[in-house]
């Protein structure tokens, strides 16, 4: 199951639709990292809301897109991860620690925004 | 409500763990779980799955409701006849890991979990039970 990308100016918003396999999440790594190189992307989200369940194979890919992207001096906001998921993740000892999270995708708009004012 | 049907899977790739903890979530909610515990159970059986692909290759993951006379729940099993473990309380550690991964799985599934046993032998194999009661 493919996510799509979509270029909304200098930002990158990828919306997961459904539960993603392993394969699938590595695959939405390269495309992410592709895109961010090709079109010279300063910030990038991913939506999560229709992720069941984050186990640790999808937290560690989705801190690996967030470092490289970083690398690249652009920045990801993680939105929508539902509360229970988010409840499970603690009980199971997985931390998002230096990726950005944000309620919904307006507010991880607001947020790209404010961090690329700041860096103009 | 009467206790569902048992649910077998197997697991041979990436898109099984999707099937298995899809189907323990199903089978949770239907014993009447509430969305919270459905997602800490689909978690927990994430994990499992996982180490199976991982460590063994293939393996199973079955499912049932239990039903006492005073509470409900369900239990999952999570076999293989892959290498085994050789030292059970290292896996039980936070923070031990022999794939290189974030090396919570096992200690994070017990917390997971109201139950949770282990049994592995080099070379034969490792079974994982783990049980979660209606609260």
């Amino acid at each position: 199951m493919e996510v799509p990308i979509l270029k909304q100016g200098r930002f990158l918003i990828a919306t997961i639709q459904a539960a993603l396999s392993d394969a699938d999440l590595l695959q939405l790594r390269r495309a992410l990292i592709d895109k961010v190189i090709h079109f010279r992307s300063h910030g990038v989200i991913v939506d999560v809301t229709a992720l069941d369940v984050m186990d640790s194979f999808a937290t560690r890919t989705l801190r690996d897109i967030t470092n490289v992207i970083r690398l690249r001096g652009a920045d990801t906001v993680i939105v929508g991860i539902q509360p229970e998921v988010a409840f499970a993740m603690v009980q199971l000892g997985l931390t998002m620690e230096g990726v950005a999270t944000a309620l919904d995708l307006e507010e991880g708009l607001a947020h790209l925004q404010q961090r690329a004012a700041r860096n103009t | 409500m009467p206790v569902p049907q048992d649910i077998l899977v197997s697991i041979r790739s990436d898109v099984d763990i999707v099937l298995a903890r899809q189907q323990g979530r199903s089978m949770a909610t239907s014993i009447g779980f509430a969305a919270t515990d459905a997602t800490l159970i689909a978690t927990a059986i994430s994990e499992l799955a996982r180490n199976i692909v991982t460590y063994a290759q293939q393996g199973e993951v079955a499912m049932r409701g239990v039903e006492t006379s005073h509470s409900k729940g369900i239990v999952i099993v999570a076999r293989d006849n892959g290498p085994g473990i050789r030292s059970i309380p290292d896996v039980l550690r936070d923070g031990y890991s022999t794939s290189g991964g974030l090396g919570l799985g096992l200690p994070g599934v017990k917390r997971l979990m109201d139950e949770f046993a282990i049994e592995s032998e080099p070379r034969r194999g490792t079974t994982v039970t783990i049980r979660k009661w209606l609260k």
